[in-house]
């Protein structure tokens, strides 16, 4: 089948594009880029993108997809079409399963069943066996069956020899590891140590559980000369120490949330457990310092660390609900609305951190716009202003503390695969 | 006059008027307290629930009586396990009592914020009973009437927190109760039971105890909740009681004018010694029977609204 996408405004950082093209794409394959006439081009079908931007396809490497073992929750399928919904084309998703992904076995049933989805789904796999921090997953047999990175994501890696040994040896495949930086004997707590904490009377986790983890591990890369990928940073202190780290040539790479760069703790004086996450929402100055870390390439990407949760067990006494929110369907629209609009970003800024640098952390193809390339690429509109609404979300799960927000700016299609998304549809093309 | 919620959450917030009528409506059901007959009709074909998460003696039996004094119906709920634990969620458990129609919810949880859930799945009045380590409001306001029923006023008095303040929620509805009143609110105790950023609430910090009995006119001791881990804070309780216990000498060295309160249940010997808890300068019994007053008061107060 041929498609013409018309009248979009093709960008890509990578390449240097910026201009108003049309696109042909047959069987999955650009065919063709510039202006492109529907007379000339026979039995086609076009969609008019006039207003529109038309960018690689976003990349989400934070995410939990639940399967196997809490399918109730969200499974590979579901997660698909959340991470389609939101304007994603792949993701990465993270081993806290049950079981853990910390066999060739899972990691080949996760690719196995996504294969015939639009979204690429790439397992991190577990850094230690059962993610218990004790001893090495078999890590050259995980990332020959097709696992990206590595990491505990859930759990530290408290024990730093072992962390050594992890570093070490992921270094031979050039992987990065993936540290969730808290550190536990501090972070007994449902939320962020500050005034509100004190007024709330909530037990509470200060940046410094955060602060700690995150000088030990870059100093660990250091000294081991191998890849740690901070995910999802909360604190100022945090982002300052990656961006001395960077300034010394640390082979350090962060990501943030989008939760983590708009919403602060002064929300959870209305003890709605959809405020609960961990890392904690921080304070204004942390937001500030996140903010300038985006700007100046301290933070290389933005991640949801979507974390679907069952109703009932999110509806809980707060101390007692798990941590996490849903995110793949909202990150985009906050990241437009809060970085692009509010002008902390530039729009191709935004697009390396939603898209590119994502990949190249993960050492994945970049996707290019280019004549007889495979077409991965999303179509956002960043104008169209729409209300988050959590019934309609098509995640399995519904927390998200963003519902009935407005946001400006929103995925209207994503291709990839020989499919497209489009209008709540899966076209074959 | 009436409040100006149809809960009571905590003392954060509450406006003057609501507390000032709380009070003066205590002191009412003072009085019938002392009567032979202590009980009157105003809260009759009311159901209350008495809905306790957390091991509770003192709490549970003072509003248990409050209720009777009131002559409502009253159903208990007692359990230490959590809904978790349970297989039935919170949520269920407060839906099921609801459907029994129930007027009002009295509520202790280990949860801060419990409460406020409340208030969010149910059409009854709640009143927070103790949340977690956030508030226990009816025990602030206890304090507080006993502080005004033995020094006459509130407004300009220095009050001080002493002991383990970041393991209290009677802590908290003291200060945001007491800074309402007029009150100046400070606390001692050792630096690693004062919770993070107390000043900016304006709340002067003391980490010496002779200090604080000299510059007070009020000390309200708190009991070092070992069940809360308070242990991991201090040393010892030898430590804790040598640096930061109330003895008489040395409130007869520092201040012979100080008003001891404690919440209950005392450790003696540890924050307060034997002889100061049944000596001249405490409270500790009126604030028992106060108690009952205050939470008459409140419940009256909500369960006549409309």
């Amino acid at each position: 089948m041929k498609i013409i996408l018309k009248n979009a405004r093709v960008i890509n950082p990578i390449q240097k594009l910026d201009s108003k093209l049309d696109l042909l794409i047959e069987d999955g394959v650009i065919q063709k880029i510039g202006e492109i006439s529907e007379k000339v081009v026979k039995d086609s079908q076009i969609f008019d993108f006039e207003n529109k931007i038309c960018v690689p396809g976003l990349f989400d490497m934070h995410v939990h997809l639940r399967e196997p073992g809490r399918e109730d929750e969200e499974t590979i399928d579901t997660g698909s079409n959340s991470a389609a919904a939101g304007g994603f084309t792949g993701v990465a998703c993270m081993p806290n399963t049950s079981p853990d992904i910390d066999s060739a076995e899972i990691v080949k049933f996760i690719k196995e069943k996504s294969k015939k989805n639009l979204v690429d789904v790439f397992p991190v796999a577990a850094a230690t066996l059962n993610r218990k921090g004790e001893a090495l997953s078999p890590i050259a047999e995980l990332y020959e069956a097709g696992a990206i990175a590595f990491s505990d994501d859930g759990s530290v890696i408290k024990n730093a020899g072992i962390l050594r040994r992890v570093l070490e040896y992921s270094k031979m495949f050039d992987v990065p590891v993936i540290e969730h930086c808290e550190d536990e004997t501090l972070s007994d707590g449902a939320m962020n140590e500050g005034l509100v904490s004190t007024i709330l009377g909530m037990p509470s986790i200060p940046n410094v559980a955060e602060d700690l983890i995150v000088a030990r591990d870059i100093l660990m890369a250091e000294f081991t000369d191998a890849r740690i990928h901070i995910a999802h940073i909360s604190t100022k202190g945090a982002v300052e120490l990656i961006r001395q780290a960077k300034k010394r040539g640390v082979k350090v790479t962060a990501e943030v949330t989008p939760h983590h760069f708009t919403l602060t703790d002064d929300s959870l004086k209305l003890f709605d457990t959809n405020y609960k996450m961990s890392p904690p929402l921080r304070t204004t100055s942390d937001i500030q310092a996140i903010l300038e870390g985006l700007k100046d390439g301290t933070i290389d990407c933005i991640a949801s660390d979507h974390a679907p949760h069952a109703i009932e067990e999110k509806e809980m006494e707060f101390v007692f609900a798990p941590n996490g929110i849903v995110g793949l369907e909202t990150t985009l629209g906050i990241s437009i609305s809060e970085l692009v609009h509010k002008k902390i970003l530039t729009l191709n800024q935004l697009i390396e951190k939603l898209s590119i640098n994502p990949r190249k952390i993960l050492n994945l193809p970049i996707p290019e716009i280019k004549e007889g390339s495979e077409v991965n690429l999303t179509i956002i509109d960043t104008d169209l202003i729409w209300t988050v609404d959590v019934t309609k979300l098509k995640s399995k799960s519904k927390n998200s503390p963003f519902d009935k927000r407005l946001l400006t700016g929103k995925s209207i299609s994503v291709i990839n695969k020989r499919q497209m998304y489009f209008e709540d549809n899966y076209i074959r093309i | 006059m009436s409040l100006s919620s149809r809960h009571l959450l905590g003392l954060y917030g509450v406006p003057k008027e609501d507390i000032q009528l709380i009070l003066d409506t205590a002191t009412t059901f003072r009085e019938v307290l002392e009567r032979p007959i202590k009980k009157v009709p105003t809260l009759q074909g009311k159901t209350i629930v008495n809905l306790f998460y957390e091991s509770s003696t003192r709490t549970r039996i003072s509003f248990e009586l409050a209720q009777k004094r009131l002559s409502a119906d009253t159903i208990n709920f007692s359990t230490s396990t959590s809904s978790t634990k349970k297989g039935e969620t919170f949520k269920d458990t407060v839906r099921n009592i609801e459907a029994m129609k129930v007027d009002m919810i009295v509520v202790r949880h280990q949860s801060a914020g419990v409460p406020t859930y409340l208030t969010k799945i149910s059409k009854a009045n709640i009143i927070n009973a103790g949340d977690g380590l956030h508030e226990h409001p009816t025990q602030g306001l206890l304090d507080i009437y006993s502080i005004k029923e033995k020094l006459g006023k509130l407004d300009g008095l220095k009050v001080c927190i002493v002991g383990d303040v970041s393991h209290s929620r009677v802590a908290l509805s003291n200060i945001f109760g007491l800074k309402t009143m007029g009150a100046k609110v400070s606390v001692c105790g050792p630096s690693t039971m004062i919770p993070f950023g107390i000043e900016s609430l304006g709340v002067k910090v003391y980490n010496k105890i002779n200090q604080a009995i000299a510059e007070h006119d009020v000390l309200n001791v708190l009991r070092i909740q070992l069940e809360r881990n308070a242990g991991e804070r201090i040393p010892s309780l030898r430590e804790y009681h040598n640096y930061f216990g109330i003895t008489t000498e040395r409130i007869e060295k520092n201040n012979r004018d100080v008003l001891i309160l404690h919440p209950g249940p005392i450790n003696r010997g540890v924050e307060l010694s034997s002889e100061v808890a049944d000596g001249p300068y405490q409270v500790i019994l009126d604030q028992v029977t106060n108690g009952v007053a205050i939470r008459m008061a409140v419940l009256y107060l909500l369960g006549t609204m409309h």
